[in-house]
């Protein structure tokens, strides 16, 4: 099981735009790699993360071979209300890793 | 040649000879303690972000998987490495920074990855785990993370004194088909440019470090290779005398400057 880090903050002001932070270990494998004798190595990358707040999707992102191994993403959204931000990584050979985090919006 | 002796008296000649070997000694002693810089300092804003900020520093994600395998009962004994050391935070603290260290039993400075595996293997009766392997770079990471922001403490005297002169000789040797030596780069010519890249001045402060060439942590044995491949010299085996002699040395040369693991470097 891949580690996920997330960095969200713990109490944000009601309208207020804030950054969500997510790092994840992955070796994202770009398929265009050969061993030393030669071997195609197959791609083995994250292919999907998805974030939602209170169950509405509020961020996406598709993910490439040119993607850097263990992908940090930064992006923001506007606190609406308290609850649960959920976040989670598909990608090939059956990778998948959920996250979450609470905010609380005063 | 009167002329000669009448400018330059035979007492004045002496001290000319020996302010020239003050001087070579100088440069044997290598960069003035002012003077030496932490590859951090070389790297570029961004690169120094993401080293400072845990939650943007990949080396994170080992530095968690290390506290889980702390926490892991392992080998025969069934026994996990907190069961004897306790909090790692209070037990580890320290320990990065006083390593390669003379171990007693086998009778030579060990590091910090041989020290771990020497535990797994007499407390836990474990398999050692191999060099670069997934686990004792976690390991390794979490304990040496430890010891951040503490200043590097080698011990050089005793039975250390002829390793860390073999470590300083390794050093100094010129090698490989390039036949140059470590010194010729990180004690001559730092800060200059070697390809794209700044050449820095070889200071062991964030092993194991996330290097964004690697896509991944590795240990200071891993990157010393890199150099000794780019020399055109067969650079050691994993483990050997030869290599951790070398890391001896360059922790010793090191010393006082503050530890940064996990390190991230370009």
């Amino acid at each position: 099981m891949a580690r996920a880090v997330v960095n969200v903050p713990a109490t944000v002001r009601r309208g207020e735009v804030f950054e969500i932070r997510t790092l994840v270990q992955h070796a994202m494998e770009t398929g265009f790699r050969r061993t030393q004798l030669g071997e195609a190595i197959p791609r083995d990358i994250i292919r999907q993360f998805v974030c939602t707040y209170n169950g509405a999707e509020v961020f996406r992102a598709e993910f490439h071979p040119a993607i850097s191994a263990n992908p940090l993403l930064a992006f923001s959204t506007v606190a609406t209300e308290s609850g649960t931000l959920a976040f989670a990584w598909t990608g090939d050979k059956g990778f998948s890793v959920t996250e979450s985090a609470r905010i609380t919006v005063v | 040649m009167s002329a000669l002796r009448a400018r330059w008296p035979l007492h004045a000649l002496a001290a000319a000879c020996v302010a020239l070997v003050y001087a070579q000694d100088a440069s044997a002693a290598g960069i003035p303690p002012g003077e030496r810089r932490s590859g951090y300092e070389f790297m570029s804003r961004e690169t120094r972000a993401m080293q400072d900020d845990d939650f943007a520093n990949p080396g994170t994600l080992w530095v968690l998987d290390g506290e889980a395998l702390w926490n892991r009962k392992e080998g025969a004994a069934r026994r996990a490495c907190a069961d004897c050391h306790g909090d790692a935070r209070a037990s580890m603290k320290g320990v990065a920074v006083r390593h390669p260290a003379w171990d007693a039993a086998a009778g030579r400075p060990v590091n910090l990855e041989q020290r771990i595996n020497a535990c797994r293997a007499v407390r836990q009766e474990a398999a050692p785990l191999a060099y670069e392997d997934k686990d004792l770079l976690a390991l390794t990471a979490y304990v040496a993370r430890q010891s951040r922001g503490m200043a590097i403490d080698i011990a050089s005297d005793g039975g250390m004194r002829p390793f860390l002169d073999a470590g300083r000789e390794t050093f100094m040797r010129r090698q490989g088909q390039l036949n140059l030596a470590c010194v010729q780069c990180h004690d001559e010519q730092w800060g200059k440019k070697l390809a794209g890249t700044t050449i820095p001045q070889a200071h062991p402060t964030g092993y194991p470090i996330y290097r964004l060439e690697w896509q991944g942590l590795g240990s200071l044995q891993r990157r010393l290779r890199n150099c000794m491949i780019g020399m055109r010299a067969e650079p050691y085996a994993y483990g050997a005398q030869e290599f951790v002699d070398l890391e001896l040395y360059l922790m010793w040369r090191a010393r006082g400057m503050k530890f940064e693991t996990p390190g991230v470097r370009p």
